[in-house]
């Protein structure tokens, strides 16, 4: 998991992102301009997918088993007949979805406890921190697979098993940048006027660490995709018939010989939006780090 | 030396601890009343009596913790479900297969990264240095388990040189144990590579920029030895630390490259065992692999502090 420094400079990272200067330095990277051109795509397929699937992904058509690419069914279909581009369009929902609302849980559950632990010190920080490192000596996708385990298997809980797992990495990233800002002027500045904590670190803490925290969910959506596909492929995650690329790889393995082009086109998919959006996490941060100019 | 190691080792308890009691609370997870769980199908009042008391299920929580504990801390860490045997037997028959994996994966992704890095790093801003990024990239963004479906359709299926599943031990037939596990070694490795080049890449224009390096360079040296006798040494120390962090990181792709090549291995046990509801073995695995993550971060520290100079006091 790609994870950014804790102490990396922020200077004026808000004001540059209002001014355009993000856009100006990631606009000269061209695999960022790559990954995000295929990140929008993917979110276009996505959102739009009743609209692009020339097929119901789920529709079952037993004269259709296993038939290669053809103008009729471009990606060919699967065991039961189904179309693999439809089921390819539908799937890039649940996996988007998966890495957007994973993250969102991590973020909403992570900085919070990150501003506390920063802002607060002492006791809480102490806590905060060492349940972060516990977490954290839990290896990600072993703990994500053993919660949803409990949880039981479907998409809410995977999604939710890959939040609670990811959250760690956010605990320390806002921990990290609120220590290394809180001594800076303009926040004591905020707190000599009479601010309380909690205002200082949502006002003027906060969005001054947006930018560090927007390429770590950049990454972790990374992260989170993956780790869908793989509980999907292992059965934990959207249950079959439903359209789920890990799963669509994981009824592949069986069909290699006759039917390779059912493992091709998931695989693709998958590493496709995985590596667009690694490529744009990485622009984002060369971009945000005045350092790595 | 010794007051730092005592130090990490003294920050170690209460993670350790919390880390015990966040695995305690996965049983919590489930629905309802894990007596009911635990005792299969249609179980009468009398079997759910007994089980609650043999797990102490009937206890304040905070109780059923401290037994718990009890007896993870002497190696007691349950009944496996499913095969009525000790869930820390199962480990410790699973363990040496996927230890042997990581090794294997640990050791490609050694050797791969360590040598894109350097190589990246000695032809900054080339094609090389680009395509060697790229390739990086591409490695941590590959879903393992489409790697070796890749690796299976093109070595087994359409080469026939490599059995698509299967492990054969090596006191078996030390041919055989590399032909089934080469694949999955590979698999395993190339993710980690991909981060152990970008990390070389980094200490290596470091190192080449730094003022030894110069210095070594005026003195008339030639680039070989200022690379491998002044740079190299220096900018692959971190590079071992991280070699050793990242073996943790191996034993959660072993869960998907074990499932994909059917090796009986550490990530198989826990795929089974949640499958059929073995929760004694999902938590046992679960506790191990941190644990195993957390020897391995202590000693990859104090690695890094017996090599280096500054920290050794």
């Amino acid at each position: 998991m790609s994870t950014i420094s804790e102490t990396q400079s922020s200077a004026n990272p808000v004001t540059n992102l209002f001014r355009g200067r993000l856009w100006r330095h990631l606009s000269q990277r061209k695999s960022a301009l790559v990954g995000l051109a295929v990140v929008l795509f993917m979110v276009f397929v996505a959102v739009f997918a009743p609209l692009l699937a020339p097929y119901d992904p789920t529709a079952q058509s037993w004269t259709a088993v296993r038939k290669a690419p053809s103008a009729a069914h471009w990606f060919g279909t699967d065991e039961a007949g189904r179309d693999m581009l439809s089921r390819i369009i539908w799937g890039a929902r649940a996996s988007l979805l998966a890495g957007l609302t994973s993250v969102g849980i991590a973020m909403a559950i992570g900085v919070p406890l990150g501003l506390a632990a920063g802002f607060l010190g002492g006791l809480v920080d102490g806590f905060i921190s060492r349940f972060t490192d516990a977490m954290l000596a839990c290896p990600f996708l072993i703990l994500a697979i053993a919660l949803a385990a409990f949880l039981g298997p479907n998409l809410t809980n995977a999604m939710l098993a890959i939040g609670i797992t990811a959250t760690p990495f956010f605990i320390r990233l806002t921990r990290g940048q609120v220590l290394s800002i809180k001594g800076e002027d303009y926040v004591e500045a905020a707190r000599a006027v009479g601010n309380p904590r909690w205002r200082v670190a949502v006002r003027h803490v906060l969005p001054n660490i947006l930018p560090q925290l927007m390429v770590q969910a950049t990454l972790t959506i990374a992260t989170a995709i993956i780790a869908e596909a793989s509980m999907s492929f292992l059965g934990l995650g959207l249950q079959p018939p439903a359209p789920s690329w890990g799963s669509m790889l994981n009824s592949a393995q069986r069909f290699l010989s006759n039917a390779p082009w059912m493992a091709l086109w998931p695989g693709i998919a998958i590493f496709a939006t995985v590596l667009s959006f690694n490529l744009l996490g990485d622009g984002l941060r060369d971009a945000l780090d005045p350092r790595s100019r | 030396m010794p007051t730092l190691i005592a130090r990490r080792l003294a920050q170690l308890v209460p993670t350790v601890l919390l880390l015990s009691v966040i695995i305690f609370s996965l049983q919590h997870l489930l629905p309802g009343d894990p007596a009911l769980v635990l005792a299969g199908e249609n179980p009468d009042e009398a079997t759910l009596a007994a089980i609650r008391a043999q797990y102490h299920l009937d206890q304040p929580l905070i109780v059923q913790y401290l037994y718990w504990l009890k007896g993870v801390a002497t190696g007691d860490l349950g009944e496996s479900m499913r095969h009525n045997r000790p869930v820390l037997d199962l480990i410790l028959l699973k363990l040496p297969v996927t230890l042997q994996l990581a090794v294997m994966g640990i050791g490609i992704a050694l050797v791969v990264g360590i040598t894109a890095g350097i190589i990246s790093a000695l032809r900054q801003n080339s094609a090389v240095d680009y395509a060697t990024n790229i390739a990086s990239l591409a490695g941590i963004s590959v879903p393992n388990f489409w790697l070796g479906i890749l690796l299976i359709l093109f070595f087994s299926v359409h080469l026939g040189w490599l059995p698509a599943s299967g492990f054969v031990s090596p006191s078996e037939d030390l041919g055989m144990n590399l032909a089934t596990t080469i694949m999955p070694a590979f698999v395993l490795g190339i993710g980690i590579a991909g981060v152990i080049m970008r990390h070389t890449r980094g200490a290596m224009l470091q190192a080449l920029s730094s003022d030894y390096v110069r210095t070594a360079r005026a003195k008339g040296l030639n680039e070989r030895s200022v690379v491998l006798k002044h740079a190299m040494r220096n900018a692959l120390t971190p590079i071992i630390t991280l070699g050793a962090l990242e073996f943790g990181a191996l034993l959660s792709g072993a869960v998907l490259t074990e499932q994909i090549f059917t090796i009986p291995g550490f990530g198989k046990l826990i795929v089974d065992a949640v499958f059929t509801r073995d929760y004694p073995v999902v938590q046992g695995v679960v506790l191990v692999t941190s644990l195993f993550y957390i020897i391995l971060n202590l000693l990859a520290d104090i690695g890094y502090i017996l090599v280096n100079p500054r920290l050794r006091g």
